[in-house]
């Protein structure tokens, strides 16, 4: 039961991705060549709602569903991956023109190359398992 | 509901998603699923990031089918004519370096049309992109919805450097690659 819970946030998710036209390649283009304030306004927007909801969670201390204090973990301290690894993301994002979310929402658009895409990002998920103790961190 | 919905109406409903996850006892994170379905695959056996009960992410998994379905309903259901109305100057610059389709499409059909697989250089450029994106995203412990949205919505330094990894890079690839490639 709970897991249709998780379906119904998922399509409404992916839904949103695709009208935002945060899915397409032009898009993120777009973006990085500065020539429109829309992905822009997106990320803007989200996070300042989103901002203001967890504050609104501390503060008020709000229970999830399963009844405890929802807690959310702080991020490992550090440098070197977030800035490498981040980059690496953010060459693929702008080459792929599509980030993990929105990979799901264009194999059901029926986009069908994005499969080539989600089978590299598998290869590179896995590789970075293999070779992770040799990264900095 | 026929158009494509604005910034200020789809950037709060981004953050919905994510408190309608953190309501529900999770986190938003979309990347984490890469890792799940590749210790689903037996990626454990392999070595050790891998080696954890999957099946404890299964939560997760049905928020990535939802994101295929809701690509399903988006694009059959919620649209007549899918096209963003990309900056007129964009999709000039885009015809130049070989971009037809730009300005007509939702996805390049370049790189996005059933064409694509008869090409040795997009298939490439595809797999390529979708490696950085998740090899970074491990890396960087998360991605858009990770660091970009959840990380930043809670003031994380660290997401603010993988935030600013993600647009460097992104940079770097549209000004001084793409160059190089088309």
């Amino acid at each position: 039961m709970k897991n249709i819970v998780f379906l119904i946030i998922g399509t409404f998710f992916g839904i949103v991705m695709f009208k935002s036209e945060a899915a397409s390649w032009f898009r993120i283009y777009e973006m990085f060549v500065f020539k429109s304030f829309h992905m822009y306004g997106i990320i803007a927007s989200a996070i300042i709602v989103g901002a203001a909801i967890v504050r609104l969670i501390k503060y008020k201390e709000l229970k999830h569903i399963g009844g405890n204090k929802i807690e959310i973990v702080p991020k490992e301290k550090g440098i070197a991956r977030y800035g490498i690894g981040g980059t690496l993301f953010g060459l693929g994002w702008a080459l792929a023109g599509a980030c993990p979310g929105p990979m799901f929402t264009l194999l059901g658009a029926g986009f069908w190359p994005i499969i080539l895409v989600i089978g590299g990002a598998l290869a590179g998920t896995w590789t970075y398992g293999l070779v992770k103790n040799k990264l900095p961190h | 509901m026929y158009e494509p919905w604005p910034w200020y109406v789809s950037g709060p409903l981004i953050a919905l998603t994510m408190a309608a996850l953190l309501f529900a006892g999770k986190n938003f994170g979309m990347s984490s699923n890469l890792r799940t379905v590749c210790a689903a695959l037996g990626a454990g056996k392999t070595c050790g990031f891998f080696s954890f009960d999957w099946r404890s992410q299964r939560w997760n998994l049905y928020v990535m089918a939802g994101a295929v379905l809701g690509g399903f309903i988006a694009m059959n259901l919620l649209y007549q004519n899918p096209v963003p109305d990309i900056d007129p100057d964009v999709v000039a610059k885009l015809n130049t370096i070989g971009f037809k389709s730009a300005g007509s499409t939702y996805q390049p059909s370049e790189l996005f049309g059933n064409s694509a697989f008869t090409s040795l250089k997009t298939v490439m450029l595809l797999i390529t992109g979708g490696f950085l994106v998740c090899f970074g995203a491990r890396y960087a412990g998360g991605c858009t919805s990770g660091h970009a949205i959840s990380g930043l919505s809670n003031l994380q330094l660290p997401s603010l450097i993988a935030v600013l990894g993600f647009f460097a890079g992104g940079l770097i690839m549209i000004h001084v690659v793409f160059p190089l490639l088309f």
